[in-house]
């Protein structure tokens, strides 16, 4: 299935800002979290899916955006 | 010795040492300014007339070798609002306050002469008054260099525009950084009230000061290692700030649909990449500038930096989330370089570049410029608003002001203080902070996209009711206590998420004055002076009514997520228990 990935912050650097990707049905959150290997440069901090807070073990669905930034904050 | 207060009296252009009286022995920073203008100042007084007070403090940590522990704070009624202002500050003013034993400045009255300005030069057990004809129709940088020339490079300022010269609304208070730059005691109208006292500068006397006494500087020299090392160790604090700074915010709310554009039309901006905090740290590498800068010395987290233009020359620095995000997305300039020579500006004028940004935003519905005329916005700014034109000065009203000129509804205030940055529909308990809030809508009050956006603090949803009231009461008490201390605001991260932090910032504080508090009075400290404040704000005719967000939130649905403001008045009062 096709899913928009977005990174942010430092997990842009040596990756992507944005890449439709394709991925097995019944893929979580975890798996592309894993697979871009993205906590070995900062612990995630936000994930969000189509604009809403979810959690690592989310069941992605064809079409979906996930975003993912490490952990940052500002005010 | 004893640290004391130092009292001047503008009517008479006299001033007097007092001791500092014992109930305000263990106040500092809002919790002292706080608790100076509920005591002293009438609430139904005209903010500039002559029986308001400006008050300087600053925090309890101030002026000791604690990581971020430079803030000063600065209090008045506030002519933006109405209600009773703090707004605390980086930069050098705090430290060198502190170590001369000055543990509040309070300034009253107003001078009978109309014509004149004064600087106020404090040293060591004195002030002089002296009168600077010279430097009225300046604006910051040039007092900066005109203070430079006449005393040790070091010498604190703090000073006005011309804008703060004509009691303008969005006038603030600029203070001088370690590296000659300006911060600001950036809102509600405090450079407004300093010109009505015919304040053109105060300048801090640096050459003569003695460092800090602590009672217990073994104990503090422990604390304060547990308490730098958690601010270091946390990835907000010590990684993401210091990388991105504040910016980083704009894809986070974009992404969440809690990014205000369009004058608050809608939640996301299909130009965030332009202006956010990844493009500026790009910009930042490619031209020379800083990624990490700290407003006052002692800050390990440097959430600040310095921004250049193309050719490598100097446009800003604290090039702030809420001011980026004011001019880019809800005002709709896409080049980020425009932003900061306009933040820079601002600095400049001393003009509070949050309210001034809002108050563009709504000028768009008001038919004055076009969404996005950069150009025309910095016409305005930069020709308009200093000259004092009819139009500057209704810019120079802020946004509650310009909405009831030109008869606009979707006006987004609360107690005439200009919604920063966060949609209160979509982050809702940051909507219960901008209603409740002592200081009118004021992001960091209690922050609670922390917990709704951030994941600092747990998660409570943005989009729901549940938890928000709770959420932004727990937040505003700890906030209040924390602006008492003359920590960074930042430092709540590492404690929100890190046991040993708080417990490391008492106990400096403990051994600092050689006092034994427990985090539960600390905790307690913060619950006294919002319910002071609140008595203030009651006082001064903003009663419950005033705790609410503008109307339209409630009628008008926010895209992407579609969403309304769904609290009832109810609701929101009960944030008042406790
Ligand atoms: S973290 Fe930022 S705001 Fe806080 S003290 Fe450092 S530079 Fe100033």
């Amino acid at each position: 299935m096709h899913i928009l990935v977005k990174l942010f912050a430092q997990y842009r650097e040596g990756r992507f800002k944005a890449e439709q990707r394709d991925y097995p049905e019944e893929a979580t959150a975890q798996a592309i979290i894993n697979e871009l290997n993205l906590e070995s440069v900062s612990p995630l901090g936000v994930l969000m899916v189509n604009g809403r807070h979810v959690d690592v073990s989310y069941l992605l669905k064809e079409g979906d955006e996930i975003a993912l930034f490490p952990k940052v904050g500002g005010g | 010795m004893a640290d004391l207060i130092y009292r001047v009296n503008m009517t008479n252009l006299s001033f007097k040492i007092e001791e500092v009286p014992t109930e305000w022995l263990g106040l500092g920073g809002r919790a002292l300014t706080s608790t100076i203008v509920a005591k002293e100042v009438d609430p139904e007084c005209h903010p500039l007339g002559p029986n308001n007070k400006l008050v300087f403090a600053p925090g309890l940590l101030s002026g000791t070798s604690a990581s971020n522990s430079g803030r000063n704070s600065c209090g008045a009624k506030s002519p933006l609002t109405g209600g009773i202002k703090e707004s605390n500050v980086g930069g050098t003013s705090a430290g060198i306050m502190s170590k001369l034993g000055v543990k509040a400045l309070i300034i009253e009255g107003l001078p009978k002469n109309e014509e004149t300005f004064y600087q106020l030069h404090v040293t060591k057990n004195n002030v002089e008054f002296i009168e600077v004809p010279e430097l009225v129709g300046l604006d910051n940088y040039a007092v900066l260099d005109a203070m430079a020339a006449k005393y040790d490079k070091k010498v604190a300022v703090m000073s006005i525009g011309r804008v703060g010269e004509m009691r303008m609304n969005l006038a603030n208070i600029s203070v001088k950084d370690p590296s000659g730059k300006l911060r600001s005691h950036g809102r509600g109208g405090l450079g407004a009230v300093m010109g009505s006292k015919k304040i053109k500068c105060i300048t801090v006397d640096a050459e003569n000061y003695k460092e800090v006494t602590i009672a217990d500087p073994e104990k503090f020299k422990e604390a304060s290692k547990i308490f730098t090392k958690a601010l270091q160790e946390n990835p907000i604090s010590g990684e993401g700030l210091p990388a991105f700074g504040t910016n980083v915010l704009v894809n986070i709310l974009n992404e969440a649909g809690g990014l205000p554009t369009r004058n608050f039309r809608a939640g996301n901006w299909e130009f965030a990449e332009n202006i956010c905090g990844e493009t500026m740290a790009e910009n930042i590498k490619a031209r020379g500038g800083k990624t990490t800068h700290g407003c006052h010395a002692g800050c390990v987290i440097q959430c600040s930096q310095v921004y250049n233009d193309k050719d490598g020359n100097y446009l800003t620095s604290g090039f702030e989330y809420e001011t980026i995000w004011a001019l880019g997305a809800n005002f709709g300039i896409k080049d980020l370089d425009l932003i900061a020579k306009m933040d820079g500006l601002m600095d400049d004028l001393g003009v509070d570049s949050i309210e001034a940004s809002v108050t563009l935003g709504l000028a768009v519905d008001a038919g004055i410029l076009a969404y996005g005329d950069g150009e025309k916005a910095y016409e305005l700014l930069s020709k308009d608003l200093p000259n004092g034109t009819p139009i500057g000065r209704i810019i120079g009203s802020g946004t509650h002001i310009l909405g009831k000129i030109y008869g606009l509804v979707r006006v987004p205030t609360v107690k005439g203080q200009g919604i920063p940055a966060y949609e209160p529909r979509a982050v809702k308990g940051q909507g219960i902070t901008y209603a409740t809030s002592t200081m009118g809508a004021d992001h960091t009050s209690g922050y609670a996209v922390a917990t709704n956006i951030l994941n600092s603090g747990g998660y409570v949803d943005p989009l729901k009711k549940e938890g928000q009231v709770e959420l932004s009461r727990n937040l505003q008490i700890a906030t209040a206590a924390v602006d008492s201390t003359g920590m960074c605001i930042f430092v709540a991260f590492p404690a929100l998420d890190d046991p040993k932090c708080l417990p490391a910032l008492v106990d400096m504080i403990n051994a600092r004055f050689g006092a034994s508090l427990s985090i539960d009075d600390v905790v307690n400290l913060g619950k006294t002076i919002l319910k002071r404040e609140h008595e203030f704000n009651i006082k001064a005719g903003l009663n419950s009514a005033e705790d609410r967000l503008p109307e339209f939130m409630k009628y008008e649905t926010l895209p992407p997520h579609n969403v309304v403001w769904d609290f009832t008045g109810e609701e929101i009062d009960e944030f008042w228990n406790f």
